[in-house]
């Protein structure tokens, strides 16, 4: 939407040959927030359609991979976990990261999972990426909703755990991880158009890099040599915060917050402008 | 001038043909680094028509510029190739034009698809919702205009039925639907009426005249079918090779379409496109349709002799094949002239060049535009040589001083005219009472 200087002529829409880099038509995608939630509706529905369990799948995953995790890294790698009931510190590492490779997972393949939509209309693309996170953070919530309920008992049953104040502040943790994935997918979106072998490396690199993360072993198990990999992992910082607000257990230090802090933005600004570039040409490519 | 609702200017559209993946990301990155230094592209086109393009850019449109003002329905029309898609495309703001601009007034919406976006698993109602959202309505307009869009569709009783149960033409029915009652000043159609059944198609189209004409919205309308295109619009423009030829009324538009459309020079045959699956061990190299007026005229009278002539080299001894014509009309066969199969003819042909001709004491259909494919063929056993649509040809009216019924190829009186001749005999005279 803008004026045209030329004339006194008012028009409702310019198409350019070039967009801006910075004029990312956010005002469109407010105004189809409709469709956001229509889009989150239909992922939702037609996920569980016809299955016996539905959304109660949701929580079985992370169970399931929680009692192999218990097992292989808990009893047989004899990896600490800070002392936290092994329930607790591992649902709460896969629930994070399920959340987060959701997230980017969704939002790489936007482009190639919506050929045939994007190619017959238009519609501001980014309502699909910004409605795959609201379907991840469904899915999280149930998930978060069970680990509740675990949490509960293991309070009664005294275990040492200490709760704080800052488990409000959650909401924030996935504001911060659903921006990161969200950056992070959209970039690898706006390359695999061109260049599918991209899609390879990074599927790969996913399942490598959930070892690079305190996903199943807390930081502080993590050898000096290793440490600065952790480090600049950005995924790092928000799950070693949620077992220390939730568990009281762990430490991550400020300076590691403040960089996956600093990579999150500047990814998902990145990731933001590529995306917005990209989507007005990439059907011609695809 | 302030009822300009669309102003383009300049749009160019290039496309790189070819692989895209291979090697590209060096080019990609060459040309990235030369712009930033403010070097020349390498890989940009240097040359009198930069238009012209090489085997791996295309320019789909070339530098076109026009002015839609508000209510006109615009008929785009032109060969396949011609650019028409692409301009919609980019109207529709599913591609960006390489070069130009282009502004709009007012919401646009565009149909290049019926049902895009529907969820098989979703019911009836929450289709509509999707899709009415994803072609830019808000949940409150479409909850306004739900029940209308129901009644339109016919399908009040399985509305709440996924849509993967529907069968086809109630799953096109809804998905008009859905489109035809968007709310916005233009509308962008592609070729979205040739679904569903006759009676829907005739619904359909009554439905885009009460949206063009009734309601004074602008309608940019892409077809093959020149009936529709008729029918819906009043200006019509003519697009070749990614340039608007012509912007008049659709009347002319039409008229210059077909008699720009091929009409080939005899000799220009060995460039036309032949179908894949040919032997090719003889070529028709020529061929001329002759009827009383000339030859290649493009007009057949509908009761007139005509005789087809093809030229046929034959490259090997001993090639067996019957001659093969089909007239069509919009891709629909309506005559198929074949020596092999109808009249169990086939020649012998030897190394050399042949002239074979198939006379037709009278082609007997209606009024039209219609095309001619030629081919040689061993029924049942080998294509020798197959030129689909190699001739386009009119049937003027028969009666052009309309004393009577003036049969046209879309009218609803029949559909074939056979050769026929009445007699009428008085027997005996009335008795004449008193």
């Amino acid at each position: 939407m803008k004026s045209n200087a030329n004339t006194d002529e008012k028009w409702d829409l310019v198409i350019e040959s070039k967009r801006k880099i910075f004029d990312l038509q956010l005002r469109d995608v407010i105004r189809y927030r409709d469709l956001v939630f229509l889009f989150v509706k239909r992922d939702f529905v037609t996920q569980y359609k016809q299955t016996i369990l539905g959304p109660i799948w949701f929580v079985i995953n992370p169970i399931f991979s929680t009692i192999m995790y218990t097992f292989v890294f808990g009893n047989l790698a004899k990896i600490g976990t800070d002392g936290i009931p092994s329930l607790l510190f591992y649902y709460a590492g896969t629930m994070l990261w399920t959340f987060f490779t959701g997230c980017f997972n969704d939002a790489s393949n936007v482009f190639v999972n919506n050929v045939g939509l994007f190619g017959k209309v238009y519609f501001p693309r980014l309502t699909v990426p910004i409605s795959n996170v609201f379907g991840n953070l469904m899915k999280i919530g149930i998930q978060f909703l069970s680990l509740i309920v675990f949490y509960a008992y293991y309070l009664l049953i005294k275990a040492p755990i200490t709760p704080s104040f800052w488990m409000l502040a959650f909401p924030l943790l996935l504001l911060w991880l659903s921006l990161l994935a969200t950056g992070m997918g959209m970039i690898i979106s706006s390359l695999t158009t061109k260049y599918r072998d991209l899609k390879q490396l990074v599927s790969f690199a996913l399942s490598l890099a959930m070892y690079a993360t305190p996903v199943v072993y807390p930081l502080s198990q993590i050898p000096k040599k290793f440490a600065w990999l952790n480090f600049i992992n950005p995924v790092s910082a928000p799950i070693e915060l949620f077992r220390i607000w939730f568990y009281g257990a762990g430490f991550v230090s400020g300076k590691m917050i403040a960089t996956s802090v600093l990579i999150t933005f500047f990814v998902f600004f990145i990731g933001l402008i590529m995306f917005n570039q990209n989507e007005r040409n990439f059907i011609d490519v695809v | 001038m302030s009822d300009i609702v669309i102003k383009a200017e300049h749009l160019s559209k290039l496309y790189r043909l070819g692989t895209i993946n291979n090697g590209t990301l060096w080019k990609d990155l060459q040309t990235w680094t030369a712009i930033k230094l403010g070097k020349e592209d390498p890989h940009s086109k240097i040359g009198e028509d930069r238009f012209s393009g090489d085997s791996d850019h295309f320019w789909a449109l070339k530098d076109i510029s026009f002015d839609i003002n508000q209510g006109d329905r615009i008929g785009i029309i032109g060969k396949n190739g011609a650019g028409k898609s692409t301009l919609l495309k980019i109207l529709s703001r599913v591609t960006s034009p390489t070069e130009g601009n282009i502004k709009i007034k007012g919401k646009i919406s565009s149909l290049l698809e019926v049902g895009t976006g529907f969820n098989a698993e979703l019911t009836g109602r929450e289709n509509i919702y999707l899709n009415g959202a994803i072609l830019g309505m808000k949940k409150r307009q479409i909850d306004r205009k739900l029940d209308e869009i129901i009644n339109f569709s016919e399908i009040e009783h399985h509305i709440d039925t996924p849509v993967k149960r529907y069968s086809s033409g109630m799953y096109v029915r809804l998905a008009f639907a859905v489109a035809a009652h968007l709310d916005s000043d233009i509308l962008i159609a592609d070729e979205v009426l040739a679904v569903g059944d006759v009676a829907f198609q005739k619904k359909a189209i009554g439905k885009m005249n009460d949206l063009s004409t009734g309601q004074g919205r602008t309608v940019l309308f892409v077809s093959h079918n020149m009936g529709a295109v008729k029918q819906l619009c009043n200006i019509g423009f003519l697009m070749e090779k990614g340039r608007i030829k012509s912007i008049q009324p659709i009347k002319g538009c039409i008229d210059d379409y077909f008699s720009s459309n091929v009409l080939p020079t005899t000799n220009s045959i060995k460039n036309f496109i032949r179908s894949k699956n040919c032997s090719l061990r003889a070529k028709i190299i020529q061929f001329e349709v002759i009827t009383k007026e000339g030859i290649n005229t493009g007009i057949i009278r509908s009761t007139e002799k005509v005789t087809i002539k093809l030229i046929v080299e034959s490259y090997n001894d001993s090639v067996i094949t019957g001659m093969q014509c089909y007239i069509s009309h919009n891709e629909q066969n309506m005559i198929m002239l074949d020596s092999g199969h109808i009249k169990n003819k086939t020649f012998t042909l030897e190394r050399g060049i042949y002239e074979m001709s198939c006379e037709i004491a009278s082609i007997g259909l209606y009024a039209g535009n219609y095309s001619l494919s030629v081919g040689l063929n061993i029924p049942g056993k080998e294509v020798v040589d197959n030129i689909p649509d190699a001739y386009r040809f009119e049937i003027p009216l028969y009666d052009p001083a309309n004393a009577g019924f003036n049969l046209h190829i879309d009218s609803s009186w029949g559909i074939y005219n056979p050769e026929q001749d009445y007699s009428c005999v008085k027997k005996s005279d009335l008795s004449t009472e008193v």
